[in-house]
């Protein structure tokens, strides 16, 4: 009982350091939604049923651009397929945990946790990672909910905050983001492509604009991995 | 929009990509190919959401240094990249974007 109680204190512990890390996210999240016309409950609903940081913030400039729904799910799904890697990385150890809990781990296996779960697996194995998992997702999960509520609560305080440049702090956000990436060539060209779409098709309604940029990125990408590898194997 | 509707498929979105493998098991299969392609999903789409936001604020084009959406963006990317700190390079785009904005 004491092991399963300190593994569980270990994963939230260790999940600490990101949790703050998403404190002025979390906020920015919850004010944006509030200006992008959402109410606060239906932007902290956001949180508390899906759960996907990057996903809601891009859902929230989606919504505010007009965005039509199929566009935010199709959008949503293809910024979270990255998390099916995560489910297949955990899934070895997690054979003997009984499907209900690993419906549960699953749903809080955002970028951030699984870094923390991952983590402790290469370092002890197995060893009480049940445990350990729920107390790293379950502190995540609520560290989200409050940054979250914090965020809601000041948006709807102060209304005029969505004239005031919110829209901004989403897009800094987004390059600060991937900027480190742009060192490579290939990144830089997966973003000339996305770009360039992106700046043509501006005038697409419901942001179909947004998809066919997201498709030419990648296969630009892919194009260069191709390159790259037919160069490799000619030398 | 309902935000039944939204909330209900951005659920179905992430979920069943995170509960794919832990929940579907053994009956999947990560195709190499796709693994691959997702390494360009997020510079792909974050470049695609920034440009024109950055370039055209609120629909109207204005590629101009006196566009403060668009020198504030510049900045955030190119103190995220020398720097390589995301929370510094936020605070001075901020501050960038507020004293274009209200000076």
């Amino acid at each position: 009982m004491t092991t399963i109680r300190h593994a569980i204190f270990a994963g939230a512990r260790d999940a600490l350091p990101l949790m703050i890390g998403t404190l002025p996210f979390g906020v920015i999240y919850g004010t944006s939604a509030v200006a992008a016309g959402l109410s606060p409950l239906a932007a902290l609903a956001m949180s508390v049923i899906v759960f996907a940081g990057s996903a809601q913030f891009i859902a929230v400039s989606l919504i505010s651009g007009g965005a039509a729904l199929p566009v935010i799910w199709l959008t949503t799904f293809v910024v979270n397929l990255r998390h099916a890697l995560y489910s297949a990385t955990v899934h070895p150890a997690a054979q003997g945990w009984g499907l209900r809990w690993r419906a549960l781990v699953a749903f809080w296996l955002t970028d951030e946790v699984f870094a923390v779960i991952e983590k402790r697996l290469m370092e002890r194995g197995n060893d009480a990672l049940l445990p350990y998992a729920l107390g790293a997702g379950g502190g995540f999960y609520l560290n989200w909910l409050t940054w979250t509520a914090i965020g809601a609560w000041l948006g709807q305080q102060f209304p005029d905050l969505a004239g005031w440049g919110l829209d901004f702090a989403m897009i800094a956000t987004f390059a600060a983001m991937i900027a480190p990436q742009l060192r490579a060539p290939t990144p830089v060209v997966v973003a000339l492509a996305a770009g360039t779409t992106a700046w043509l098709t501006r005038g697409l309604p419901f942001k179909l604009g947004l998809i066919l940029a997201a498709f030419a990125g990648v296969a630009a990408g892919v194009w260069m991995d191709h390159r790259r590898k037919a160069r490799e194997a000619a030398a | 929009m309902t935000i039944a509707a939204l909330l209900a498929g951005m659920f179905l979105a992430t979920y069943l990509t995170r509960a794919s493998f832990l929940v579907f098991g053994h009956r999947l299969r990560f195709p190499p190919a796709l693994k691959a392609a997702l390494h360009h999903v997020p510079v792909a789409v974050l470049t695609a959401i920034i440009v024109p936001e950055a370039l055209a604020p609120g629909g109207q084009v204005d590629v101009s240094l006196g566009n403060p959406y668009l020198l504030g963006t510049v900045v955030a990317a190119v103190v995220a990249r020398l720097s390589g700190h995301l929370l510094l390079s936020l605070g001075v785009s901020f501050a960038v974007f507020g004293l274009m904005r209200w000076w």
